[in-house]
């Protein structure tokens, strides 16, 4: 028998846990069903077309998000009366819960849904970028890009304010020289996925050098954050992140219109006017910024990306601005269950988050890819 | 005429090639025994192996030391070579190699799984789950590229491989965390190393090794065929089903003895096959033969890069063939040869 040192879990984790896969699939099913419906709303000379549809499962995801949210905070390992920690949280600052909710708890619970707000919308911008559903920035190396940064300033003993900022250079430096790499007359979409591949096994053999070079206690720090874990992090993610969340979101829905123009194909879009080469590496660079936030607050969390933009397009199809703003709050949604999961599930040991999205996303990109028609 | 001075050509050049390649062994092996941290001249690698004094430290490191990682060197090279020589060709992918495959995150995943939750510590004991690991995530990644339409295609095969490695890496990085030991322990490993390890795990595996190695050596002709397309090969007399299984076994075998002995080392079975195709063409026969020296030459060669370049520190093999197989990968990717093969 092999054991691990960890605790059986428990039969009420198992209870929340099956009924909320249900009300999961029931919602997937339902959302299925919702009719879709063009809709403008106009101010003065400003308009704005939107999906009905789309900005109903937007609302519904938002109310699961808050309903998740509260339950995430009632949940943990420090035993805290029912409803005690939303008023805690809220409005009834003055008692002993104060630093385990407030310290621990509340920004565990924003930054699981700011990373998962970030990574969804970055790999759902690469996906429609590049045509292809299997393209995420775990993939092709623009994690390990911003990892081997992280990994080197936390092994080096630098500034942990330092972090986001060599992040966001790994992972703009990684996804540039892959794109110019995979270029010859045209970017095919096949040869940017190896290219990809190969650039990420040398990132990752020289994070595995940086794993390697520096003492054990250095290296503990930086193989935790590898792991891809929320264990704690604290106000200055949460801020970090809701600055890049505020920034960067509007940009990606103004530069949505140019994507969907691109997803026409380089002749159409550059006969429309676009300069192709530009709007397209400056979507590329918004893409690998918002996976490189999200992985120098958490580490390079594997298959959300990947999982997430994939499973909205198969409620709705296209992607557009709205559709873009759901697959981030979808995101959200799921990587904060992930969490959840990944506390509860063998309390009091706590697991990485990233072995949760790890083992639902890797079986699911398999079946996508036995199942994919495309001549890849 | 012509034809026959082509004929005669092709006959020599693979031979020269092999000769080649035989030479280039020795002379690596001769640097391996001379290179590293403790100085040592030609006169003193002669006695440590010829009139061994286990009196002289100098001769001491060079049997104890440098000896073993020499041939650790030559044998995970060989299997990793030839291992990646039957996988593009029982795969018809330009991209099968064990890393793409896999292999390596398969058995650092059963490896590290023994450590830790089976409390196994002893080669001989890990050095089977580390074969079965890999075994196993070689044929889950085989045969999720195979299935569904088209076939294996290059992308498929680097994506499902790409994606096994994420949920294993993912796994074994999990379980490091719970355990700072193992992470000590396991840290060198998984980088690809062939420092004072190995020499038990290669005894163990010898006799698989050699099997495989004959067979590999044997199934030229039968690559050759199947290189035509499955539907020439069984018009041919082949008999696909029984092919595939013992190409697949023998080269999947091979990988997981080499990741086994010297960790997870990348690219090398990838590389090399490529660049004994470009000497020798492409009979298998030939290729099976030259990606073994090529093989071996490579990793070695690479490890004496390692023990060179940040001197008096080392840098671990697997690191090095990374660095340099990266590059090659991204060649071979940008290269028109994806496309033809």
């Amino acid at each position: 028998m092999i054991t691990f040192g960890l605790a059986n879990p428990s039969p009420s984790f198992l209870l929340y846990f099956f009924s909320g896969v249900l009300v999961a699939l029931f919602l997937v099913n339902k959302s299925r069903a919702v009719a879709s419906k063009a809709c403008v709303l106009r101010f003065g000379k400003l308009s704005l077309l939107f999906d009905l549809r789309i900005l109903k499962l937007c609302i519904s995801t938002s109310v699961l998000l808050f309903l998740l949210f509260l339950f995430g905070l009632e949940t943990g390992e420090y035993p805290i009366p029912r409803l005690k920690a939303i008023a805690t949280a809220f409005w009834d600052r003055n008692n002993e819960f104060e630093f385990v909710v407030n310290s621990l708890r509340l920004p565990r619970v924003l930054t699981a849904m700011l990373t998962g707000f970030c990574l969804a919308i970055s790999g759902a911008l690469f996906q429609s970028l590049l045509g292809n559903p299997l393209v995420s920035p775990d993939v092709i190396g623009i994690n390990s890009g911003a990892a081997l940064c992280a990994v080197f300033v936390l092994a080096a003993g630098g500034d942990i304010g330092l972090l986001p900022w060599a992040a966001f250079v790994g992972a703009a430096v990684t996804a540039l020289s892959i794109y110019s790499l995979s270029w010859k007359t045209g970017i095919s979409p096949g040869r940017l996925i190896l290219v990809g591949i190969a650039v990420n096994a040398l990132l990752a053999s020289g994070v595995t050098y940086v794993m390697v070079k520096y003492p054990i206690e250095r290296v503990v720090a930086a193989a935790r954050w590898q792991a891809g874990s929320l264990f704690g992090v604290s106000w200055t993610e949460v801020g970090t992140l809701s600055v890049s969340v505020i920034v960067l979101t509007p940009l990606a829905l103004l530069l949505m219109r140019r994507l969907r123009i691109l997803q026409l194909g380089d002749d159409i879009a550059s006969g429309l006017g676009l300069r192709v080469e530009w709007e397209r590496m400056g979507l590329i660079v918004l893409a690998a910024a918002l996976a490189a936030v999200a992985v120098a607050a958490v580490g390079p969390l594997g298959f959300v990306a990947l999982l997430v933009p994939h499973m909205v397009r198969l409620v709705v199809g296209q992607v557009t601005g709205g559709a873009l703003l759901l697959t981030g709050l979808v995101g959200a949604l799921f990587l904060l269950a992930c969490d959840l999961v990944a506390q509860q599930l063998f309390a009091p040991t706590t697991l990485p988050v990233g072995i949760i999205t790890a083992a639902i996303g890797g079986p699911y990109f398999l079946f996508i890819l036995v199942r994919s028609n495309n001549a890849l | 005429m012509i034809s026959q001075s082509r004929a005669g050509r092709a006959r020599f050049g693979p031979v020269l090639w092999v000769a080649l390649g035989a030479l280039t062994i020795c002379v690596l092996s001769v640097c391996s025994l001379l290179v590293g941290a403790v100085p040592t001249d030609l006169a003193t690698v002669w006695s440590a192996i010829f009139r061994f004094e286990p009196s002289e430290t100098e001769q001491s490191v060079v049997r104890h030391l440098r000896l073993p990682r020499t041939t650790l060197a030559l044998v995970a090279g060989c299997c990793l070579g030839v291992a990646g020589a039957i996988t593009q060709g029982v795969t018809r992918n330009p991209l099968g190699g064990p890393g793409i495959l896999g292999i390596n995150a398969g058995a650092a995943f059963a490896m590290v799984t023994a450590i830790h939750g089976l409390n196994i510590v002893t080669p001989a004991g890990y050095v089977w789950f580390a074969f079965l690991g890999a075994a196993g995530a070689g044929s889950l990644v085989y045969f999720v590229a195979r299935a569904g339409s088209g076939g294996v295609t290059p992308v498929k095969l680097a994506l499902a491989g790409a994606v096994v490695t994420a949920l294993l890496s993912a796994w074994t990085s999990t379980l490091l965390l719970l355990d700072e030991e193992t992470l000590d322990e396991a840290r060198f490993w998984l980088a690809g190393s062939l420092v004072g390890r190995g020499t038990e795990e290669m005894r163990l595996l010898t006799p698989l090794i050699a099997v495989a190695l004959v067979g590999a050596l044997l199934m030229g002709g039968a690559l050759n065929a199947f290189a035509l397309g499955e539907e020439r090969a069984a018009s041919l007399g082949q008999r696909i089903g029984t092919f595939r299984f013992f190409a697949g076994s023998i080269s999947i075998s091979l990988a997981a003895s080499a990741v086994a002995i010297a960790g997870p080392v990348a690219f090398i079975g990838l590389a090399v096959p490529h660049i004994a195709r470009s000497l020798v063409g492409p009979d298998y026969r030939w290729i099976t033969v030259l990606s073994m020296l090529i093989g071996s030459s490579l990793l070695l060669g690479a490890d004496i890069v390692g023990r060179v370049v940040v001197s008096p520190r080392e840098l671990q093999v697997g690191i090095v063939t990374a660095l340099i197989g990266a590059p090659f990968l991204i060649y071979l990717v940008r290269s028109r040869k994806l496309a033809e093969l």
